[in-house]
């Protein structure tokens, strides 16, 4: 591939971005002085703050490349991940996941399994989640390499290192309050980085009906072809949509992945943390309108010969993650591709940060104080923090690697949801809204579903069985695939659960108060007035929700 | 012992401050690419993006400064 070429003020803005957020980080250390303020970044944060933050940190490597790639291949369909696949889990947690976790003042998920179950769920989970969290990781940090090295023609493992550098630099200095303070930079430079893309892709192209007139039919509907899987791009019918995304994969990892909903713990008070995921589902709505509108538009350009727009390609394979930079390259003036480039890198360096501190937060709570050293002092879990975070970079860099080797980066970032958040997402359910459910049902049953996911991954690998067994269709892809067994792995999660609490015992349920629906009062109404409630904004936003699926249908 | 560090400046401060700068440098170049008449072969290079987006960035981004200049967070 040929580097895109850069001028002088394109490389100002980028090399600014750098120094401006690692100066960033040295200013917030002097206000990060307790483990809480590292860990937690001192639970001051309003519901704005916490609530772009929880968008962002999932606005990375598949979001910006990925889906607007993946939406020059499949059309529409994408848009199922930033709408079913998103708002109702969003907006579940806001209304009723939130009040026990935030009351609970648990500093991670893991540790409202403890509270809720025991100690062994706990470190199985916390285990499960510091893996996934290092694999993803790894992902992001090889987008952001792929990113330097493919369009700034910068040397592989140099991109890798100075990403990962920057990174560690960051985070080990103040933790989740400079994670928080990047990823809300990231969105605003996201939106104005990239947000021009679509908007000269429509000049160009006349307008949006033009845009839609161009691509082929069955590309520009949401649900209109999924009656049958073979007539759609991804292969999937809607059952696979609505149970495997909309319900298991979206809810397993909106509301109980560790990386989002730490955002939301770090809320000042209840009503901000309730209303974090509910502010950002009006902005996750609004990202389709970056990258599924840039996406339709550069399959619309492609289309038309004399546009002279292609992708680029590898050994003549089309590069579908070119769509959006090359878009970048076609309209943007220089400062602007700088800009544009800034937004990407600052995207794939939020998500990173996001899953760092994440992982730092996990380890040194559920595995570290857990298991290790029992009695460590807040001073000494800070230092873990801080040791835990460049530990995880070191990681990372090995599982970019890995993610170098691999053939999609999509598939198998589903592949990992499915497998940790996919179970946890049956475990949470039932801890929170059924007071009977046993110690010993939560572990074998998450443990039972984590194993009969992974075993049907390896199962479809190896041949050992066919996609369609999984998917109950003729026609599957690995979309589908990975939605299907999200679906098995949280219904063999759910009924394990059910039945190893009947033959086990029981917690009393005084050490259950405030953990389990039933057992604890309702939250009274807020004496605020109507607009300022979070169910208000919840009804708003599952209203756009609606119309949205109806204007795209 | 009293601790002198003063008080941290709220997000919206430095979101404001990275949007001015970046926004004023593409406003800048621009601005200059149009009144030296600068040859580009980009697509829809006659809109001038540069100008009314940098000036687009340069606005929110002295508007986040100006109303975040004295605030504090607590």
């Amino acid at each position: 591939m040929q580097a895109i070429g850069l001028h002088f003020v394109d490389w100002f803005i980028i090399l600014f971005y750098f120094v401006f957020i690692i100066g960033l980080g040295f200013y917030l250390k002097r206000y990060t002085k307790s483990e809480e303020d590292f860990f937690l970044a001192g639970r001051r944060n309003s519901s704005w703050v916490a609530g772009l933050a929880f968008l962002s940190a999932n606005l990375g490597a598949l979001e910006l490349l990925g889906m607007t790639g993946n939406t020059y291949k499949y059309g529409m369909s994408v848009a199922h991940f930033y709408w079913i696949g998103a708002i109702p889990a969003m907006l579940f947690l806001g209304i009723f996941m939130m009040p026990f976790y935030y009351s609970a003042r648990i500093k991670s998920v893991p540790g409202y399994l403890k509270l809720r179950f025991d100690e062994k769920t706990r470190v199985l989970n916390g285990f499960s989640f510091a893996i996934m969290t290092l694999l993803v990781s790894g992902i992001n940090l090889y987008a952001m390499a792929l990113v330097l090295h493919t369009f700034l023609g910068w040397n592989w493992d140099v991109s890798m290192l100075a990403s990962a550098a920057t990174v560690a630099c960051y985070v080990t200095l103040s933790g989740l309050m400079s994670a928080i303070f990047t990823e809300i930079i990231q969105f605003f430079l996201i939106w104005f980085g990239l947000f021009l893309v679509s908007i000269l892709g429509i000049v160009e192209v006349g307008s949006f009906g033009d845009i839609m007139k161009r691509v082929p039919e069955a590309f520009s509907h949401l649900w209109r072809n999924t009656g049958d899987p073979s007539a759609n791009g991804m292969l999937v019918g809607w059952g696979g949509i609505v149970l495997g995304l909309g319900f298991v994969l979206s809810f397993g990892y909106w509301t109980t992945d560790f990386l989002v909903v730490q955002r939301a713990f770090s809320a000042k008070n209840l009503r901000s943390a309730r209303m974090t995921p509910i502010i950002a589902s009006f902005f996750k709505m609004a990202v389709p309108f970056i990258v599924i509108v840039a996406g339709l538009a550069a399959l619309a350009l492609s289309n038309d010969p004399k546009s002279g727009f292609s992708l680029m390609s590898d050994g003549g394979k089309l590069n579908y993650d070119s769509a959006l930079p090359m878009l970048i390259a076609r309209y943007f003036p220089r400062g602007l591709v700088g800009l544009g480039i800034t937004a990407l890198l600052a995207g794939f360096m939020a998500g990173q940060a996001g899953n760092i501190s994440a992982f730092n937060t996990v380890w040194t709570y559920d595995i570290y104080q857990s298991i290790i050293r029992k009695k460590a002092s807040p001073k000494n879990l800070l230092w873990m923090g801080r040791v835990a975070t460049i530990f995880a970079v070191v990681v990372s860099v090995g599982t970019a690697y890995w993610a170098k080797s691999m053939p999609t980066i999509m598939d198998y970032m589903q592949a990992i949801f499915s497998w940790v958040n996919a179970p946890l997402f049956a475990t949470m359910l039932l801890g929170m809204f059924v007071k009977w459910i046993t110690p010993n049902g939560a572990f074998w049953g998450l443990i039972t579903g984590m194993g009969s996911s992974f075993t049907m991954y390896l199962a479809v690998k190896f041949g050992w069985i066919s996609v369609g067994f999984l998917t109950m269709s003729k026609t599957a892809s690995d979309m589908a695939a990975n939605f299907w067994r999200a679906w098995w792995a949280w219904l063999i999660t759910f009924v394990v659960t059910i039945v190893v609490s009947w033959f086990t015992k029981k917690r009393p349920e005084a050490e259950l108060v405030g953990l389990v629906k039933g057992l604890t009062a309702g939250a009274p109404l807020e004496p605020v007035p109507l607009f300022k409630r979070p169910a208000f904004y919840a009804v708003l936003s599952l209203i756009v929700f609606v119309v949205l699926n109806v204007i795209f249908w | 012992m009293t601790d002198h560090t003063p008080k941290m400046k709220p997000i919206w401060f430095f979101v404001g401050v990275i949007l001015l700068v970046m926004g004023a440098v593409i406003l800048g170049s621009g601005v200059y690419d149009l009144v030296r008449h600068v040859e580009s072969n980009k697509v829809l290079s006659h809109l001038h993006a540069a100008v009314w987006w940098g000036g687009l960035m340069t606005a929110f981004g002295l508007l986040f400064v100006w109303l975040n200049r004295k605030s504090t967070v607590d």
